[in-house]
């Protein structure tokens, strides 16, 4: 992504270009665990998708279909949240390769 | 056609915010300033004004609401002085980080402990690297003048910056003098219309407002914020010349007092530099030559003007009322140092603080600097480059 001189800034920290925060991939500061989601335990109970801090759990219609890796750090919310005694999201060893770009 | 009024240094300001009508009025009443904001509050009362007026609960508060209010998009200005300032203090680098032009009237005042309400610098030099433009006033007269162009320069479309304009506290916000108020016509026609840069009213635009910069965003935004305060020099000195123009005051970066031949100088700001002018006259007219240089724009700081003033004295005397524990002199003495550091000729330079808390400044004080001065220059010594004036020793 590229950074704008102190001269192509707008005045006073305004940014004209709002909703850009969806160009910081988050999932980028993961590290160790990532949530895992496991379809058939779930409740469709949306704890994971109210708590979540980067909006990272995916929806598609009315139900809650897994995780944005793009944006998940992996802080585990969605996991200790989850309800069932089996739960939905369990938290595992990172594998997947981290998403790239985001803020240095 | 301007009007002879009998009004203190309060009522001044007072007045000029009567006739401006910000959209925006905030503050918490806090001596010396008070009255200004009773004013305003019955101005408000009394139906002549149409801005807001809000009281909330503290400065900080009062601060937070100016800088949400001239977000939104309005004019917006606040009154207060020492522990006030200091409140405020958080707040005042994001008006000036969100180059907000929000105008300040402070009657400066001493920072506690000891808790004392008394008048030196000790608050606004506190807010120095604050971002905002501030500007010292000698006088009732000055203090109204100063607020009335401090619209213009703040809100200058280049400078889009805070602006606070001084008045010692009790010495002008108490002292009543015999001003030049201008028509109410006159000064709305001065200080125009105002035009908000990205105001939050408008709907039709998506814009996010203070966002949070890491480590790759906050250097070029502080850096662009700079810019804003590096713009005013030549904004202050037209807006100085249109004032001078419209109502017959002049005004700009600094007061030259009989420096023509003079061969000694001292430095002083605010309301110090009256008296000393009549310090001068008496010295004048005993064959000394000696003369003032008043800066009455403290930041941006005028380096290069006062440089050029200073270079051919033999000896100056910077007189500050305030302190800076520890460091190599007062606010205005280590500027003023500094400024000359690149010029080859440049005078001996001393650093005397005064009038701390209150403490009163008379012409015999301006005399015994004067011949300190005179010492040094005949000596080409400099025996105390840092003392006090009129302290119990």
């Amino acid at each position: 992504m590229k950074k704008e001189t102190w001269k192509e800034l707008t005045i006073g920290t305004i940014n004209l270009d709002a909703g850009n925060s969806v160009k910081n991939l988050t999932g980028t500061w993961r590290s160790g665990k990532k949530p895992q989601f496991i379809q058939d335990k779930c409740i469709q109970c949306f704890f994971c998708w109210l708590y979540c801090p980067h909006s990272a759990i995916l929806v598609e219609g009315d139900e809650v279909k897994g995780i944005n890796y793009d944006y998940c750090t992996g802080c585990g919310i969605c996991s200790v949240e989850c309800p069932p005694k089996e739960k939905a999201i369990i938290m595992v060893k990172e594998e997947v390769k981290l998403a790239e770009g985001g803020a240095e | 056609m301007s009007t002879l009024k009998t009004l203190n240094g309060n009522q001044t300001i007072a007045e000029a915010v009567r006739q401006i009508d910000p959209d925006v009025m905030a503050a918490y009443p806090i001596t010396p300033s008070t009255a200004i904001v009773e004013a305003i509050a019955k101005f408000k009362a009394d139906g002549l004004i149409t801005g807001e007026f809000v009281c909330p609960e503290s400065e900080h508060s009062a601060m937070s609401l100016c800088i949400g209010a001239s977000s939104a998009g309005g004019r917006v200005m606040t009154a207060t002085a020492s522990q006030g300032l200091a409140l405020m203090w958080e707040m005042l680098y994001i008006a000036a980080g969100l180059r907000l032009p929000i105008v300040a009237a402070i009657a400066n005042r001493s920072l506690s402990a000891p808790i004392n309400i008394h008048g030196d610098h000790s608050d606004t030099m506190g807010a120095r690297d604050s971002g905002w433009i501030q500007i010292y006033s000698e006088n009732c007269q000055e203090a109204y003048d100063n607020f009335i162009q401090a619209f213009r320069i703040g809100e200058d479309l280049k400078v889009r910056t805070p602006v606070l304009v001084g008045l010692d506290g009790f010495i002008i916000s108490h002292s009543m003098e015999v001003i030049q108020v201008e028509d109410d016509d006159e000064v709305k026609k001065f200080v125009g219309e105002y035009k908000p840069v990205y105001p939050l009213l408008d709907t039709s635009r998506k814009m996010t407002v203070g966002p949070i910069d890491f480590t790759d965003y906050y250097f070029e935004h502080k850096r662009n914020q700079i810019e804003g305060i590096e713009n005013a020099p030549p904004v202050i000195e037209a807006v100085g010349k249109e004032f001078g123009r419209d109502f017959g005051r002049q005004y700009g970066f600094l007061e030259e007092y009989r420096m023509d031949d003079a061969e000694i100088c001292i430095v002083v700001m605010s309301s110090a530099a009256g008296t000393c002018k009549d310090a001068v006259d008496e010295l004048r007219s005993d064959g000394k030559r000696i003369g003032l240089l008043k800066p009455r724009i403290y930041r941006p700081f005028a380096h290069q003007k006062i440089a050029e003033a200073l270079k051919k004295m033999k000896a100056v005397a910077v007189l500050d009322r305030s302190s800076s524990p520890g460091a190599f002199g007062a606010p205005l003495f280590t500027d003023i140092r500094s400024a000359l550091y690149d010029y080859e000729e440049r005078p001996h330079i001393v650093n005397y603080v005064y009038g701390l808390g209150g403490r009163d400044i008379k012409v015999e004080h301006f005399k015994e600097v004067a011949l300190k001065l005179e010492k040094i220059a005949e000596t080409g010594k400099v025996e105390e480059l840092y003392g006090y004036i009129n302290l119990r020793e």
